[in-house]
């Protein structure tokens, strides 16, 4: 096999596995608006729990934002690789010539389209609740596409150590949290300082350099973990 | 050399290896530990500013420092047993994550301690170290988690090291995010190190405890190893033998 057909191969495993999911989402459309319902949910219980004040929202408001869309993440990370597993999909794809990587990869893709940004396109609609004026919106959402894409590549790592384990859920919440942190300060730190005024470059750079860090590296570790995890 | 190497990563060699170590690690890491308690307690003059609370950095500041030196120690333990598949290797990993996780528990509890006088709370956000301090024992505590979780010892130590390699290239980026996020707190005037040079008189105990404390750390660190490799290789000839001649 030449390189040529090596690189073909890879990218159309890469898009065959993203074009499978989304059409495996496409058939069952609550996988993807339940993360969605979920947060929203979570960021209607923080108002309900603090009192309606809009001063206090408005000043709360980026960070709960933020760490709704985290868990709701991690809520739809927990069955990226179940479904394959279960149903042996994931032994084709150890076996397959395409590297696993880009499987990976794939797979990270798909799960970042289906959840990642749903998230951000739906963000705003929450974040009208929270009296965030609409300059501050759009930082809102940058600050979700780039911290999304991590944490759906970060989160595959977690997601593929923990594929097939009993106590799968609470541990992959274990594992994934303490690594997300520099995403959600970033996240929810810069949408913080972009509404009161502040500049924000140092933060967006974070994201986007932690964001492409991921993607270097979190496929690679995602595929070694796939292979230990179905030894 | 590489020989020597070689017969150190095979656990009968090993065992014996560090039954002979320990005490050596153990004896200087006890004296200096005694003369650090008592140099500190005693001899020490009092902080201008802090008093006598400052003395709790004896235990503070060792702690800290190998709650980072267990991660690492761990991280490329684990690292080396999963691309040279050494089996010795992730028995280290394994020893050494809860003895990290405990300096880790050390360093929060003292710091917090210490910050009670000083800061007028047992707990501060807005310090960056004792923040990161604790996402470093939440990250111990996943990695314990994962190994418990799985039941196949190969299948935890590898998957525990993918973890604990990601987990270390993570590290840095946690503390110096942690540290960008207090800095934009109204920044309370924390005592900096490094900041006004230190009598000597405060600085040797604290030395003295460091030094200490790592040789301590390196003789539990091996017989926790040696009792792994024990339970490890508990259906082996040699574990037999030994148990069968009474030996230790």
């Amino acid at each position: 096999m030449n390189s040529e057909d090596e690189s073909i191969s890879m990218f159309s495993g890469i898009a065959g596995i993203a074009r499978r999911d989304l059409l495996l989402a496409w058939k069952r459309p609550g996988d993807v608006l339940n993360p969605l319902f979920f947060f929203a949910m979570v960021a209607a219980l923080f108002p309900l729990a603090v009192g309606p004040s809009p001063e206090q929202l408005k000043f709360s408001g980026p960070a709960v934002l933020w760490v709704a869309a985290l868990l709701s993440m991690l809520l739809s990370l927990n069955s990226l690789f179940l479904s394959d597993y279960e149903d042996g999909s994931l032994d084709q794809m150890l076996v397959s010539p395409v590297p696993l990587s880009a499987l990976a990869l794939g797979k990270s893709l798909s799960h970042w389209l289906t959840s990642g940004l749903p998230l951000v396109l739906f963000s705003p609609i929450v974040a009208i609740t929270f009296q965030m004026p609409f300059s501050v919106t759009g930082y809102l959402m940058l600050t979700l596409l780039l911290g999304t894409i991590s944490l759906s590549l970060l989160g595959s790592v977690g997601a593929a150590l923990t594929v097939g384990l009993h106590r799968g859920t609470a541990l992959l919440s274990l594992l994934i949290l303490p690594l997300a942190m520099p995403i959600l300060i970033f996240g929810a730190r810069t949408v913080s300082l972009v509404a009161s005024g502040d500049g924000v470059a140092g933060g967006l750079y974070f994201l986007a350099a932690y964001a492409v860090l991921t993607l270097s590296f979190a496929p690679f570790a995602t595929a070694a973990a796939l292979r230990i995890s179905n030894e | 050399m590489w020989k020597f190497i070689h017969q150190l990563a095979s656990p009968p060699h090993f065992y014996r290896i560090a039954q002979i170590l320990i005490p050596w690690l153990a004896v200087p890491g006890l004296l200096l530990i005694g003369y650090g308690t008592y140099a500190g307690l005693f001899l020490a003059p009092m902080d201008y500013q802090q008093g006598d609370a400052f003395r709790i950095i004896y235990v503070h500041v060792p702690s800290a420092y190998l709650s980072m030196l267990a991660y690492m120690t761990m991280a490329v333990s684990a690292g080396i047993g999963l691309i040279w598949r050494i089996k010795l290797s992730h028995a280290v990993a394994a020893a050494a994550a809860p003895l990290g996780a405990w300096f880790t528990f050390l360093a929060l509890a003292t710091g917090s301690i210490w910050g009670k006088p000083m800061w007028g709370t047992w707990w501060e956000w807005g310090d960056p170290r004792l923040t990161s301090e604790l996402i470093m024992l939440f990250l111990y505590f996943g990695y314990m988690a994962l190994r418990g979780a799985i039941d196949d010892t190969t299948k935890a130590d590898r998957a525990s090291a993918v973890l604990a390699l990601v987990g270390a290239v993570n590290v840095p980026i946690i503390h110096f995010s942690v540290e960008w996020w207090s800095s934009l707190h109204q920044g309370p005037t924390l005592i900096k190190e490094g900041g006004p040079a230190m009598d000597p008189g405060m600085l040797y105990p604290l030395l003295a405890m460091i030094l200490g404390f790592t040789f301590i750390f390196g003789a539990l660190l091996l017989r926790r190893v040696r009792a792994e490799v024990l339970f490890r290789e508990r259906r082996t000839r040699w574990v037999k033998d030994l148990v069968l001649s009474g030996g230790s």
